[in-house]
Order: structure tokens, then C-alpha cells, then sequence
């Protein structure tokens, strides 16, 4: 499901009104604004913040500047989009990092959050980009909180250091020595959950913050949370100054409102977002990107950066001239489809492409991802020979395939039949690159 | 005490002309959807209620939010569920809101009430999900049935049944992975456990219970329909309404489920449980 499904997909029909008319009177611009109104509050904006939003948006749409444009639709659209992209915040804000190590950084938040898991998705990232994480457990209150955080930290081979149920101020104190002596150069305290109000465990964080003095203080908000999201935010903000937040369970379809919410109140960047439940899957947090898939506009750019972490440019050179040439074989497919898997799967994927937003549930249901690993399985019984000139798979050889895989005649049938379709498929894409997305589709759900 | 009274006491001049004014409404209608009731369920019960102060000719505010509060709680009246034993309660709900210490808090329900209860530690997919309902096992002298992380789920509740027959369990509460409903597969894993429960002890009584955070907003309206499309749900448990968030959600929720709230969960320890009082939560929406 693409993220902000709903709203996009609620503006967007909104839009769709507005382009059948002609130039935008002030009436109009206010029978529309109305259902922005209603689409971003049952996308759980905080009331004050749209009625802010409202105003601001409708009095830039109407007067001069929509007279200049083309269609004035394109010309709201912008104006929300653009709106929505300042009230996020503008620019992707990156992690502070000490000028003395270790750096840092602080988690905090409402019980079930998802800080826990963030913690982990986060040293994972950073220890990709070469640095040396420390996971800290300082939740010393839910049950077996400490376990999960060293049974994360251990599947993605990163210390945790623990004292137990000891008190949390002191354990992150000996945390930060320990990274200093081991010369680990970023820390990561994953504090215990609680509520906002509750302030014996406010104090505690407070108290944490002065005794380590973090380089970020992370903010964690679980995505579906609602008009509440402002009272979570202003406390914590309020107690700690907190240096930015993170957003979790982004992939979900909620519309996350919350994000416009958090950031227009308190003001403090958007780091972050988690979109799923494998610890890859985090991603910084890029308002522009943000809002155009909001107003579904696809998020083109993040499966960029995506496919860059995924493949390599070699492969990338080397695919492109098997396309052109139209020498694909049974080897690239799988090639292919670890790439696909890297970047989080067909689905998520899918999901970030333009235009194909409101029709991935249907896609969806169409795609089983068994079945792609089954079609591996396929591949994987052909021996060399086949696999690079697909067109000597006789009768006796699928018959052997389908034995060696486990799998019906039939199963090698359809999946060589599918591989003979996305050859014809990039020919088509070769040769008509308007329209092809729709061929696309329609061949994916054939 | 008067906490129910403090909403109409912000509007100061809600009647104009014998009345109720455009800017009570205004506020009436901030207030339901900064309890999460969603716009759409607001403007219905605003109108529901514009109609009935017209029909009984109401013309003060004393009587207004009479018939405001009667509204609200008549949308959440329900029969009680019943609970029958032997009984076995599958509770689910995603990630994070608060499932495994609302099963702690049950089970605490019920063993107070006498009850022989089990544990079976069905969320095999989240990194020491057992090693948490293991903890509160000890802690409450429960019995639990698990296996390692990864286990099949429904296999799982097969010997937590198989277990509550041989020692004759009056109730058995089956955790599940917290999952985001969007996720097919796992969706189907709670259809098998389903199975697994009703094949395996046909005789006794079935019941499945969402776990919902009052602090969620309208999202939760697209979980709940998902997991329907799954299991039967029998009944919602209301988790963290110790903050300050209003559980105005629970409108459209229990709208689209039909079926009640039993329980509300209101705090860190294992007492603070209770059934669901309509009328309290009534007050708290319109504190």
C-alpha cells in the first residue's frame, strides 16, 4: 500500500472536479478547500493545524497568482503541494553528528511506539554508512524490553549494552565509557515508554539528558496515532527540546497526518520514517517527497536512492545493453528479482511508482510473493545452458524442471510463458515509451 | 462535580434567540473530532442532535447536554458479552498497542474471578514477544505454552489447547504477532489459528478480541475492517486511556464492527483493567 494512500486519492478526486471547470472563482476555491479540510482531518490532522492550513492555502489560491496559471487545477495542486511541503518542513534534516564521539543519540516516546525496533533499524543504517553503533537498553520497565533490543542488536551484529533492570541515568552514563573504550562512535539509548503526563518517568528522561547531554534527542511517533499527536508532541518537546523525530509504521495505509501535525506545532524536523517490519526498512524523511505522495504523485525519487543501494552501476550498465538487445535471460530474471528483494520487495516498490497508487490493491492481490520464489525455484532446476537460451526448454526438460523444483508441468509452463511476455514487454517499453507504464500493467495483471 | 458540564461552560452564549447558536455547534464539533471521532461521525451525531433539540423544543443548556450525553452513550450501548467456560480468547491487534499487557491484565481478570487461566504465546514473529508474556507468566504463576521464536503460530495454539484440555483450563488466552493489517499473509496465519481453536475444542466458548490505543486515530477505522475481513471480532479492548487522549474513535469503530467495548485499559500495572463503563467514557469525551 502506498504510503498516504487515502489522502493522495482524496485530493486527487477533489482535483478532478476542480479541472472540469474553467478558471477558479473564490466560491470555488472554498467548495474545495472544504473537502481538503475533510480529507486531511480524517487523515488525522490535528484540527487547529488544517484550519491553519486552510486559510493560508486558500488565500494564496485565490487572486493573482491562480489567473497566471495554465489550468488552474495544476496551479492548486502546486499551491497545496508546495504548502504541505513547508509546513513539513522544507528540507530533509540530517542526524547530528558530535565533532567529539561518540555521538549521541537519544530515543524517546510513547509506550509501543515502535522505539525499540527504530533503535535497531537505526544502528543497522548507520553501520552501513561505515560507523560504529552502540544499542543501549534503558527500558528497564515493560517486560522483556531489554531482550528484545539484544536479540535485534545480535541478529544484526551490534553491541547492546545492558545493567539489567539497573537505574536507567547510570546505565546510559557507563554506556557512553564503554563506547569511549571501545572506541564505538555513535550511541544509541533506547529509553522506556510513557505517557506524556506521567512525571516520575518525564523527570527520568530529564534527568538522562542532563547526565549524558545527547547529540539528538529523537522524538518517536507511531504514525496511526491521532489528534492526540499534538499533546504528545508539545510535552515531550516541552521536557526535553527534543532535536527531531521519527515517524514509525509508515506502511501501513495510514495517511499520516501526523506528520504535518508533529512538525507545525512543534516545529522540530522530521528525521525519519520506518516503513516497515524488516530492520532495512527505514528511510530519511523528505518533506518534498513527502507531499507529492501525499497528492499522489508517486515518491519516483526514494525508489531512486533505493536502486542505488541495491544494484550496482556495473549491473545497471549491463542490464540496460540485455534490453536493448533484447538478450534477457533466465539469469538476469533472477538477478533481477534479488534486486527487486533488496529494495524491499515487488510490492513496496510498485508502491512508490506514479499512477499506479490507486490500483496497487488491486495489484496486490495479485501478487503473491510465494510465487516469485517459486518461479525461482524454477529457474534454479534449469541447468546453465537453459538458462541462457531459454528457447531450448523442450517437453522433456520441463518435464525434469518441474520434478527438480517440486512444482507442476504447468507451473514451468506459465513462467516460461511470463519471462516470453516481459521480453515482449521491453520491446514494447523500447519502442513506445509513452504509454508504456499502462502496458505494464496490464501485462503484470494478465 | 460537573466535569461533563465544563464543555457547555466554554460556550458562554450558546443560545441566541432561544437557539443553540452556529458557534456552539462550531465548538461541539471541535470537540468530537479532537476526541478522534473522525468528521464523519461527528457531523452525523451534530445533526442527530441538531434534530432532537428541535423535536423536544430544548431552549437551555441543562437539557441540551442531557440529550448531547444521551446520544453519545446510546451509540455504544451494548448486550454484555458473555463468558462461558471453557473459553478461549484469541486477542489481536497491530504492533505496539499494548496486546501483550492487556493479555496479562485479562488473564489477571479471570483469575481473580476464580478461574483456571493459560497462556499460549502465539506471536512467534516479533523479537522476544514470548520472553515478554513469559515474564508476566511467571509473575502472575500462569501457566504458558510456547515455542521458540518462528514456530508456527497455530501449532503453537494446538498444544496450548491440547495443554488447557489435559488440565482442565477454564480459560485460554492465545497472543498473536502484532501485525500491520495491510500484511495478507499474516492476516491468513490468524484465519488457521482460528481454525486450529474451533477444530480442536468445538465444545468451548470462541472469543476474539481486538486490541485498539485510544490515542490512534482514524487509520485504526482501516485495521479494524481488515482484521473483520479475517476473524470474527467479539469485542474490542480500549488500551491507554490513562493519557490524555479521548478514544473518540471508538465511535466509528464500534459503528462499523458492531460490537462492543468490553474492556479499557488504563495503566502501566496489572489491576488497571476494568469492563468498559459507557458512561464514564462518555464524560471523559466531553470533559
Amino acid at each position: 500500500m502506498a504510503l498516504f494512500q487515502g489522502l493522495g486519492e482524496r485530493l486527487n478526486h477533489i482535483f478532478s472536479k476542480l479541472t472540469k471547470r474553467g478558471k477558479l472563482t473564490e466560491l470555488e476555491i472554498k467548495e474545495a478547500m472544504r473537502e481538503v479540510r475533510v480529507a486531511l482531518l480524517e487523515a488525522d490532522v490535528n484540527f487547529m493545524v488544517v484550519k491553519k492550513f486552510i486559510a493560508t492555502v486558500s488565500e494564496k489560491a485565490v487572486g493573482e497568482e491562480i489567473l497566471k496559471s495554465l489550468t488552474p487545477a495544476q496551479q492548486v495542486i502546486k499551491i497545496v503541494r508546495d504548502e504541505l511541503t513547508t509546513l513539513m518542513g522544507g528540507e530533509n534534516v540530517k542526524l547530528e553528528v558530535s565533532p567529539k564521539p561518540p555521538t549521541v543519540i537519544m530515543m524517546c516516546g510513547l509506550q509501543g511506539s515502535g522505539k525499540t525496533t527504530l533503535s535497531g533499524k537505526l544502528a543497522l543504517s548507520l553501520k552501513k554508512q561505515g560507523k560504529k553503533p552502540l544499542l543501549v537498553a534503558c527500558d528497564v520497565y515493560r517486560p522483556a524490553a531489554i531482550d528484545q533490543l539484544k536479540v535485534l542488536g545480535k541478529s544484526i551484529n551490534i553491541d547492546v549494552f545492558e545493567r539489567g533492570t539497573d537505574n536507567p541515568v547510570k546505565t546510559s552514563r557507563e554506556a557512553i565509557k564503554y563506547a569511549e573504550k571501545y572506541m564505538l562512535d555513535t550511541v544509541i539509548i533506547d529509553t522506556a515508554g510513557r505517557l506524556q503526563i506521567d512525571e516520575k518517568l518525564m523527570q527520568e528522561l530529564k534527568e538522562i539528558k542532563k547526565e549524558i547531554n545527547p547529540t539528538e534527542i529523537l522524538l518517536v511517533i507511531d504514525s496511526m496515532i491521532g489528534q492526540e499527536a499534538v499533546n504528545v508532541s508539545t510535552a515531550f518537546n516541552d521536557a526535553l527540546d527534543v532535536t527531531g523525530v521519527a515517524l514509525t509504521k509508515l506502511d501501513g495505509d495510514t495517511r499520516g497526518g501526523v506528520a504535518l501535525s508533529v512538525r507545525s506545532v512543534i516545529g522540530k524536523p522530521i528525521k525519519f520514517c520506518s516503513v516497515g517490519e524488516k530492520l532495512t526498512d527505514l528511510e530519511p524523511f523528505h518533506p518534498d517527497r513527502m507531499a507529492s505522495r501525499i497528492l499522489g504523485m508517486g515518491d519516483i525519487l526514494t525508489l531512486i536512492d533505493k536502486a542505488q543501494e541495491a544494484v550496482d552501476e556495473k549491473q545497471v550498465k549491463e542490464m540496460e545493453r540485455k534490453f536493448r538487445e533484447n538478450s534477457f535471460t533466465f539469469n538476469d530474471y533472477i538477478a533481477q528479482m534479488d534486486n527487486l528483494n533488496k529494495m524491499g520487495g515487488l510490492k513496496s516498490v510498485l508502491s512508490m511508482l506514479p499512477g499506479i497508487g490507486g490500483k496497487i490493491k488491486q495489484l496486490e492481490e495479485s501478487i503473491d510473493e510465494k510465487m516469485l520464489a517459486r518461479n525461482k525455484a524454477i529457474i534454479q532446476s534449469m541447468t546453465e545452458k537453459e538458462r541462457e537460451n531459454p528457447d531450448i526448454i523442450n517437453g522433456s526438460r520441463r518435464n525434469r524442471i518441474a520434478k527438480g523444483a517440486g512444482v507442476q508441468v504447468s507451473d514451468v509452463n506459465q513462467l516460461i510463458k511470463q519471462f516470453n511476455q516481459s521480453k515482449e514487454m521491453m520491446k514494447q517499453l523500447k519502442n513506445n515509451k509513452r504509454g508504456g507504464m499502462a502496458n505494464l500493467m496490464r501485462m503484470m495483471k494478465g | 462535580m460537573g466535569i461533563f458540564g465544563n464543555f457547555f461552560k466554554k460556550i458562554k452564549y450558546a443560545f441566541t434567540k432561544n437557539e443553540l447558536n452556529d458557534d456552539f455547534y462550531d465548538e461541539l464539533e471541535q470537540t468530537l473530532i479532537s476526541s478522534d471521532m473522525g468528521v464523519i461521525t461527528s457531523e452525523d451525531i451534530i445533526e442527530e442532535f441538531r434534530a432532537e433539540v428541535k423535536k423536544r423544543m430544548i431552549k437551555d443548556v441543562d437539557n441540551a447536554q442531557k440529550v448531547l450525553r444521551e446520544i453519545l452513550i446510546d451509540k455504544l450501548k451494548f448486550d454484555e458479552v458473555e463468558f462461558s467456560y471453557p473459553m478461549i480468547i484469541t486477542v489481536v491487534g497491530v504492533n505496539g498497542v499494548g496486546k501483550t499487557t492487556s493479555i496479562a491484565k485479562m488473564a489477571n481478570y479471570f483469575s481473580k474471578l476464580k478461574k483456571n487461566v493459560m497462556l499460549v504465546a502465539g506471536d512467534t514473529f516479533r523479537a522476544a514477544a514470548t520472553e515478554q508474556l513469559d515474564e508476566w507468566a511467571t509473575r502472575l504463576k500462569l501457566k504458558i505454552v510456547k515455542q521458540g521464536e518462528g514456530a508456527d503460530s497455530a501449532s503453537v495454539v494446538f498444544d496450548g489447547i491440547s495443554s488447557m484440555k489435559a488440565k482442565k483450563a477454564d480459560v485460554l488466552i492465545v497472543d498473536t504477532a502484532g501485525r500491520l493489517h495491510t500484511k495478507v499473509n499474516l492476516m491468513k496465519e490468524l484465519e488457521k489459528i482460528n481454525n486450529v481453536a474451533h477444530r480442536e475444542y468445538p465444545e468451548a466458548k470462541h472469543l476474539n478480541f481486538i486490541v485498539l490505543d485510544a490515542s490512534i486515530g482514524q487509520n485504526s477505522l482501516a485495521q479494524v475492517e481488515a482484521f473483520k475481513q479475517s476473524v470474527d471480532i467479539d469485542g474490542i479492548i480500549l488500551t491507554k486511556l490513562d493519557g490524555t487522549a479521548k478514544g473518540g474513535v471508538a465511535y466509528p469503530i464500534v459503528k462499523e464492527l458492531n460490537v462492543p467495548i468490553v474492556f479499557t485499559g488504563f495503566g502501566e500495572t496489572i489491576n488497571d483493567l476494568s469492563k468498559f463503563n459507557v458512561e464514564e467514557f462518555v464524560d471523559k469525551i466531553l470533559m
